[in-house]
């Protein structure tokens, strides 16, 4: 479905790379002089005490903030600044922190919705329905259908999401963004207020999606045992700036990482 | 008991997405179309043909565009009755400059002219939200008004200032002007309301009708899906338009016959809204069921009046109609907020497992 000339960056090579990114809203420096980059296919963690820029780093690469300085390289294509659309049409696809679905909508409407971007047929196709729209509707529905079969949520179909629990929620979120077939998917603390059993199901759910499907995933999460176990590299921000970027053995080692989460005797 | 799925299995995706899965449903829609189609013509007045069934159909043909835009897309809207007259004087101003031209084509594309005028008036929603928005959309309303009143060139100078509604034949029969029966009249505006809410269906079940829900949901994530808010909103605010503009058109020229500006005033867009507020955001059902709630109190009240032995003038019968009226929207918003539509799925739901609680 791809432009041939995208699926060139293979596995281990730089999907993204982010430059001296530096962020603020007025006076206050959300992000400074961080630079990091994302391999393709692997799990990279973004981790940080509270308010350390972790979800406006985030914003930055899905284009809904645009930092003063930097770059973005996406895919091989420099860009001042993303726009949450090319973003998109690009192949990132997020989740957020505090569940952004679309509440009155029933779950497979919600996960239809995230394929919107491959759906072609036209408005007035669209007002017949019956033939090429219907056609297309029927085999992203079979997509759909599978993304629901792989993350267990065939029971929850027709419940508008708004009345699901959270954890389910966010599971409902997590099958949306795969909707989208992303290159590199952003979850946002995917595991945040979750029972244990329910942050064992997605880590199994991030996991199976990295190797099932092959995404990139890029994940901001405070529960360190996560990190260390899911992350094949994780890079650590404590005001706005990288203090360190490593495997989770090496970063679990360092000094400034300690500090920050620690605090540290003046 | 008679109204469960039990037993009905779906094994194609087609099946599961069709308009009306459930066969009661279906046999039940049926049903309807076949009563309006021949027992409601054969039995009917002329006097409920034409004072009940044709305004109902047509309002709640504007109800429908208004819920595509205020219940499936979030755009609160003021500006209904001002799209309803942009299509009603368009339709008119096509209707006298090509006479040859058939009248029932012009009714349909003087709903384009009205999706054109909803496209810039439309624009501001991409910065403004809510009650903003509402407030945007009451100047258009004053604005159009203003145009049908100080622009004689819309009604071709008549001295009157009103569209006087020109004489049309559809297969020899007249179906606009004085001489049109209510039973031609009626089949027109049946068969095109019939029609457009098919198309409505289609489009809200559809992608269109997603991002639509999408961005009325939750627009941020709406946006970091791909979805273009702009051309949404937009494409809402046109397809609403038309449908409002389709509306207003039928109104003038298979209801009222002629009409001044006052028809499309702002009580006009309270009227609508109000029907879409009762009748349920973002159901097609609930326009019909706001329209007909809406308009057929008042004709219903004072004979209803009558046959308590209560003789009431007729001013007095209108007045109370109001009260009425505003005392159930009050009862209807504290009790079911999502209005009338959501009453019947929680009728359907308990007759589904009637006679068990559940």
């Amino acid at each position: 479905m791809r432009a041939p000339d995208e699926t060139t960056i293979k596995a281990g090579q730089t999907l993204l790379s982010v430059e001296g990114v530096s962020l603020s809203f007025g006076g206050v420096k959300a992000i400074r002089n961080v630079s990091f980059d994302i391999r393709k296919g692997e799990i990279r963690a973004i981790i940080g005490p509270n308010g350390a820029g972790k979800t406006s780093m985030l914003n930055v690469i899905n284009g809904f903030y645009h930092p003063q300085e930097g770059q973005i390289t996406f895919k091989g294509i420099k860009r001042k600044k993303m726009r949450p659309h090319d973003a998109a049409t690009g192949g990132i696809a997020r989740t957020f922190q505090n569940v952004a679905l679309f509440k009155s909508m029933t779950t497979l409407d919600n996960i239809m919705a995230g394929r919107t971007l491959r759906m072609h047929k036209s408005f007035f196709w669209q007002l017949l329905r019956y033939g090429p729209a219907e056609q297309e509707e029927i085999e992203h529905r079979r997509k759909v259908e599978e993304i629901i079969d792989f993350l267990e949520i065939q029971h929850i179909r027709r419940v508008p999401v708004g009345r699901l629990p959270y954890g389910l929620q966010k599971r409902v979120e997590l099958g949306r963004a795969l909707a989208m077939e992303p290159e590199l998917l952003l979850l946002d603390e995917p595991m945040a207020g979750m029972n244990l059993e329910e942050k064992e199901d997605m880590c199994r759910y991030v996991i199976d999606v990295n190797n099932h499907y092959g995404t990139t995933i890029a994940l901001i999460e405070h529960d360190m045992g996560v990190v260390m176990d899911l992350a094949n590299r994780v890079v650590v921000l404590d005001y706005g700036q990288k203090i360190a970027d490593g495997t989770p053995d090496e970063v679990k080692a360092n000094k400034a990482v300690i500090d920050a989460y620690l605090g540290v005797a003046h | 008991m008679f109204y469960r799925e039990a037993g009905q299995f779906k094994t194609t995706y087609r099946a599961d997405m069709a308009t009306f899965p459930i066969t009661q449903d279906r046999i039940g829609i049926a049903i309807i179309l076949m009563v309006a189609f021949t027992v409601i013509p054969y039995f009917g007045s002329n006097f409920f043909l034409h004072a009940i069934m044709i305004p109902f159909l047509i309002f709640a043909l504007a109800a429908i565009g208004l819920n595509i835009l205020t219940g499936y897309t979030g755009l609160l809207s003021l500006g209904t009755g001002g799209f309803m007259g942009v299509g009603a004087y368009a339709c008119y101003k096509l209707a006298t400059i090509f006479p040859e031209v058939h009248i029932l084509i012009w009714v349909v594309t003087s709903g384009f002219v009205s999706a054109a005028v909803g496209i810039v008036f439309g624009l501001p929603s991409l910065r403004i939200k809510g009650f903003y928005l509402a407030v945007a959309t009451l100047a258009s309303q004053f604005f159009l008004s203003w145009c049908f009143i100080r622009i004689p060139w819309l009604v071709n100078y008549n001295v009157s200032n009103a569209i006087e509604v020109p004489r049309r034949t559809l297969f020899g029969v007249h179906v606009t002007g004085p001489e049109a029966t209510p039973h031609a009249r009626y089949f027109v505006v049946l068969a095109i309301v019939v029609a457009m809410t098919w198309l409505a269906s289609n489009l809200v079940r559809g992608r269109i009708g997603r991002m639509w829900m999408a961005v009325r949901d939750m627009d941020i994530a709406a946006e970091l899906m791909g979805i273009k808010l702009l051309n949404t909103k937009l494409l809402a605010f046109a397809v609403s338009s038309f449908y409002c503009g389709v509306a207003g058109a039928m109104l003038v020229f298979l209801y009222y016959g002629s009409a001044e500006a006052t028809a499309f005033s702002i009580n006009q867009s309270f009227a609508i809204l109000s029907m879409v507020i009762i009748g349920g955001l973002g159901s097609l059902l609930g326009s019909f069921l706001g329209a007909a709630l809406i308009f057929m109190l008042p004709l219903l009240l004072p004979p209803f009046l009558g046959s308590l032995g209560l003789s009431i003038q007729a001013a007095t019968a209108e007045h109370l109609s109001f009260m009425v009226i505003g005392a159930l929207i009050v009862f209807f918003l504290i009790v079911e907020p999502h209005g009338l539509a959501r009453l019947w799925q929680i009728a359907k739901q308990k007759l589904r497992v009637w006679p068990y609680p559940y």
